[in-house]
């Protein structure tokens, strides 16, 4: 096989790449755009490239054909699609980008949109939040779900696109910039109890199939696996992938959160008490 | 303001989210009608389609089939286990079926080897596993296409001194119905009885 090969996708979804192409081409043209003293750094840039690029990567080149029949495969694509990649889009800010192409919608638009920013406001509920974060963790991996998903192409798109799309929330609620202090961004102490929470629940369902000694998905085993892997080696792979990197993230989460608190700390109290003032 | 207003009311949004996403899931895992051995699989997967060439050398596409049970195998026929095994359980099931019901059901075994399997080959194969079974083959872009819409793999291992190779393919037989339908995905594991079962339900259901 070519490189091209490799870098071309198995499963080709035009759907897809126009998403990517136009996160993208949005990103890269808002930082032309905008005024100068907003724009990101080269580092944030990196970031968000790189974490887009990452999610583009195991869903449309030759690896989504190794995470179709390789079960610790998919887990890798799962943890780059509901962590790594949302994280890194979540730590790299691209509001200020967002915030220039919202500037451009005209008011009339912006009333249609509305219901959007409802529903986005329920999603960010942090109980709604993690228990769609980890919920989903459990749907897609409940077994007899988890054989239909990789049965019907269409259902395996569904599965990866909301692996992503809820990455992307969740993340976003636990990295928001704005200090919470003085805009509606979650609390710090509860951005900090969702992610142990999200990790406590992660670290159940990774030690379940890491100790499970029954073939618990046995899909790979119906359909073919991409090379002849031990399928008990593939479901332990898998589960250490489910086990252990995401609590890892939790808890780099959580010591991320704790740095911001204390920079923060203090930081505020003035401001705080002269809103506390006009209030009153 | 709105955000207090959100906060208020997380806990009954939560509470109806819970509810209903226990209600779909009970919804998802307790309800099968039929009393089917194999797996399911009606409307996961693509109807039967391809376009391969059977072991007379002639080109075939799925609709020079139709009209009967077929049950799509993927193999090879330097296959050591797998294939045997599978293949005579399908004709066991097959040949104990009611003679009227079993010039209604067809077996198509595909090779994944067309290096090594030749037409003749393949027909001298599949003759050794019984009258209703047809032997089919292609180039490998062909048979990777049907593969993929099947949502499955195969691959090769390294030749040894002598020149043999394994391939690793799907161990699963694909059922549908006369139109061609997706209907059953079989484990190997079925005994000829269950699988024997689950066919005569798809030729009484259709007839």
């Amino acid at each position: 096989m070519s490189l091209l090969d490799y870098l071309l996708p198995y499963d080709f979804s035009p759907l897809t790449i126009l998403s990517y192409m136009l996160v993208m081409g949005f990103y890269g043209v808002g930082l032309i755009r905008m005024p100068e003293q907003d724009r990101p750094g080269s580092l944030r840039i990196f970031a968000f490239t790189l974490g887009v690029l990452i999610c583009y990567a195991v869903m449309q080149t030759r690896f989504d054909y190794y995470a179709q029949y390789m079960f610790f495969v998919h887990r890798g694509q799962h943890l780059i699609l509901h962590h790594i990649g949302p994280i890194l889009i979540a730590l790299s800010n691209p509001l200020p980008v967002m915030r220039f192409w919202f500037a451009k919608i005209s008011p009339g638009w912006r009333h249609t949109l509305r219901p959007l920013g409802w529903v986005y406001n329920v999603l960010q509920q942090p109980f709604i939040a993690l228990f769609l974060f980890v919920g989903l963790i459990y749907f897609w991996l409940w077994p007899s779900i988890h054989f239909d998903a990789m049965l019907s192409r269409d259902l395996y798109w569904v599965m990866n696109w909301s692996m992503l799309l809820d990455g992307l929330l969740f993340w976003w609620l636990i990295f928001d910039p704005r200090p919470p202090a003085i805009t509606s961004s979650l609390g710090y102490g509860r951005r900090m109890l969702v992610l142990a929470a999200a990790g406590v629940l992660q670290m159940f369902l990774g030690a379940w199939i890491v100790f499970s000694r029954d073939m618990v998905y046995d899909v790979y085993e119906v359909c073919g696996r991409a090379w002849p892997l031990d399928p008990e080696v593939d479901q332990l792979l898998g589960g250490m992938l489910t086990y252990i990197p995401p609590a890892m993230m939790s808890i780099l989460g959580i010591l991320l959160m704790l740095r911001r608190a204390m920079h923060q700390d203090g930081k505020y109290t003035n401001q705080s008490k002269q809103l506390e003032e006009t209030a009153s | 303001m709105r955000t207090r207003f959100w906060r208020q009311r997380t806990n009954i949004i939560s509470a109806t989210l819970t509810l209903i996403a226990s209600l779909l899931l009970t919804g998802c895992f307790g309800n099968d009608e039929e009393d089917w051995n194999g797996k399911n699989i009606s409307g996961l997967m693509p109807e039967l389609e391809f376009d391969l060439i059977n072991s007379q050398g002639k080109s075939v596409s799925g609709d020079d089939y139709s009209g009967r049970v077929r049950m799509l195998f993927f193999g090879f026929t330097s296959c050591p286990d797998v294939c045997p095994t599978a293949l005579q359980k399908l004709n066991q099931a097959t040949s104990g079926l009611d003679p009227a019901l079993q010039d209604e059901v067809l077996t198509l075994f595909v090779s994944v080897d067309p290096k090594r399997d030749t037409p003749e080959r393949l027909a001298k194969y599949v003759d050794f596993f019984g009258d209703n079974i047809v032997g089919l083959t292609g180039k490998e872009p062909q048979l990777r296409e049907l593969a993929k819409r099947y949502r499955t793999t195969f691959g090769y291992d390294e030749p040894a001194a002598d020149g043999n190779y394994a391939v690793s393919h799907s161990s699963a037989i694909y059922v549908f119905d006369r139109e061609g339908n997706p209907r059953l995905l079989m484990r190997p594991d079925l005994s000829r009885e269950e699988i024997r079962h689950d066919l005569v339900a798809l030729i009484q259901e259709d007839a």
